[in-house]
């Protein structure tokens, strides 16, 4: 349900988020998800809406860290949370190393599904667990790209991972 | 989705008190089934009860040398918590085998246990499901079935219970710690979920008003001779068609305990202590692992659309003990099947 279908006489529910680093306090429904919340409340139209029941990973946003499909999210549910989307990652002037790598790999042909695959490799990397080709394509299975990018994806995914090993290394 | 009341519950006693005092009341905690479901009409709560903020996390050693696992321990964090990964390496791997990364970090383990099956039909609401509307009929019979129960079905319904953690937690033997309005009780797993018989529309044998606190397992005998082995129309991201979770102690060149489950073949995890029983005492054999498959399936029926299943299974038991005994357990990222 989309905020602006709002029912005459529906209960609001106050909700308080942090949003790419900025307090939201809002008033919504309970039905209200955190996907459209972000969308149709707070225009950040850069988490897509792809098949709305956490089968495509398109919404994929991070909550308090977490990679999450923010489509199976009640917003009401995560008050008080931090939410990190693709706005917040970087800026066209100032990408974050997965934009980048994404970017110089050419992991994307329409890019409806970019950002959540984006968020979705940042966590990856931050969750350490996939380590081989075969790892990073398994923990990314919960991002579909129907333009079929997966192999250059893949490589900007692990070209990330290797700089974030190095930078590592050079600091011990 | 129909509108609903939104109430967070501050204990366990508001929460069960709450779902007692209005009968449309439901529990949500990850929602990565019920939110969705919601969305199809298929579930319409008037209201729900939000037990997020109840203190039922956290992974913590029991006294018997088991580990109790908190109701809301989402299940990534459970698959990668270490003591759980070391001592319960197939429970683990069943985790990884199911869904994808997102939804392992939504979803927790007393959801995990609850959610409902992904029939086609009990998805449609212009289609004709008992599980659904009870009365109304059973459209996967006669229907697309590939994806339905081969084994413990009813006239009524053919649906098959989802999860491969519960397949895992089958063949470990957990017990399920509720709480309700009558107090607290515990249950083994195998008592948990129900066949469909002719109430189709109940999942599972908790009373109203009771909520899973906890999962424990007792102390881990398996973590040489397992595996999880999943079968599914694609790598990774999809529901079972056949998954076996294997779990010997091998000593003296013997099977001293098998434990032997089976997902996507039925209503619940799909367990038959004669079929383990075959096995124990038994050298490790294809001949007896095709034994035991046997018994495991004995009285297997299809319905045109899912008879490959019974093959299947068959030999996917006999692959899953093969890799359990050789200490090969099945890997959930390089999906080549040794």
């Amino acid at each position: 349900m989309d905020q602006n279908d709002r029912r005459p006489g529906a209960e609001l529910v106050p909700v308080t988020l942090v949003v790419n680093g900025e307090t939201r306090r809002l008033e919504i429904e309970p039905a209200v998800t955190l996907l459209d919340l972000l969308r149709e409340r707070l225009h950040l139209t850069g988490t897509k809406k792809g098949c709305d029941q956490g089968q495509c990973g398109a919404c994929t946003v991070l909550v308090d860290g977490r990679r999450v499909n923010a489509c199976l999210q009640l917003a009401v549910m995560r008050d008080g949370c931090d939410v990190v989307t693709i706005e917040g990652l970087g800026t066209p002037d100032d990408l974050h190393p997965m934009q980048a790598a994404f970017v110089a790999r050419d992991a994307f042909q329409c890019g409806y599904c970019t950002p959540g695959q984006i968020c979705s490799a940042v966590a990856l990397v931050a969750e350490g667990q996939a380590r081989t080709p075969d790892e990073i394509r398994e923990l990314m299975s919960g991002n579909l790209c129907r333009c079929g990018a997966y192999s250059n994806i893949a490589a900007a995914i692990g070209d990330v991972m290797a700089g974030a090993a190095g930078a590592k290394e050079a600091a011990e | 989705m129909t509108p609903f009341s939104y109430l967070r519950a501050q204990s366990l006693q508001d929460a069960i008190a709450a779902l007692a005092a209005e009968p449309g009341s439901r529990v949500i905690a990850g929602g990565t089934n019920l939110v969705d479901l919601m969305k199809y009409d298929v579930e319409a709560p008037r209201r729900l009860v939000d037990i997020t903020r109840l203190p039922l996390h956290g992974v913590i050693p029991t006294d018997a040398g088991g580990l109790r696992i908190g109701a809301l321990t989402p299940n990534s964090d459970l698959a990668y918590h270490p003591q759980a990964a070391r001592d319960y390496p197939l429970l683990a791997s069943a985790i990884l085998a199911g869904a994808s990364a997102q939804l392992r970090n939504a979803a927790t383990t007393g959801g995990n246990l609850l959610q409902r099956t992904r029939c086609p039909y009990f998805y449609d609401v212009a289609t004709a499901c008992n599980k659904r509307a009870p009365g109304s009929g059973c459209s996967a019979r006669t229907g697309i079935n590939r994806n339905a129960a081969i084994l413990g079905a009813s006239e009524a319904c053919v649906a098959t219970h989802p999860s491969d953690m519960c397949v895992a937690l089958a063949a470990l033997e957990a017990i399920v710690h509720v709480e309700g309005p009558n107090g607290a009780r515990a249950l083994p797993i195998a008592d948990l979920h129900r066949l469909p018989g002719d109430a189709p529309e109940r999942d599972v044998t908790l009373d109203r008003g009771e909520i899973i606190t906890a999962v424990e397992l007792p102390s881990p005998r398996f973590g040489r001779h397992h595996s999880y082995l999943k079968l599914r129309d694609r790598l990774s991201y999809a529901f079972a068609l056949v998954s076996v979770a294997a779990a010997l102690e091998i000593a003296g060149g013997r099977v001293v305990t098998a434990r032997l489950a089976l997902g996507g073949v039925a209503h619940k995890p799909w367990r038959i202590r004669e079929a383990e029983a075959l096995l124990e005492g038994a050298a490790p054999s294809r001949a007896a692992f095709a034994e035991a498959a046997d018994r495991l399936l004995q009285g297997a029926v299809g319905l045109g659309g899912n008879d490959f299943k019974i093959p299947l299974a068959r030999r996917a038991i006999i692959r899953a003990l093969t890799q359990a005994a050789d200490g090969a357990p099945q890997s959930q990222s390089r999906k080549v099947i040794n």
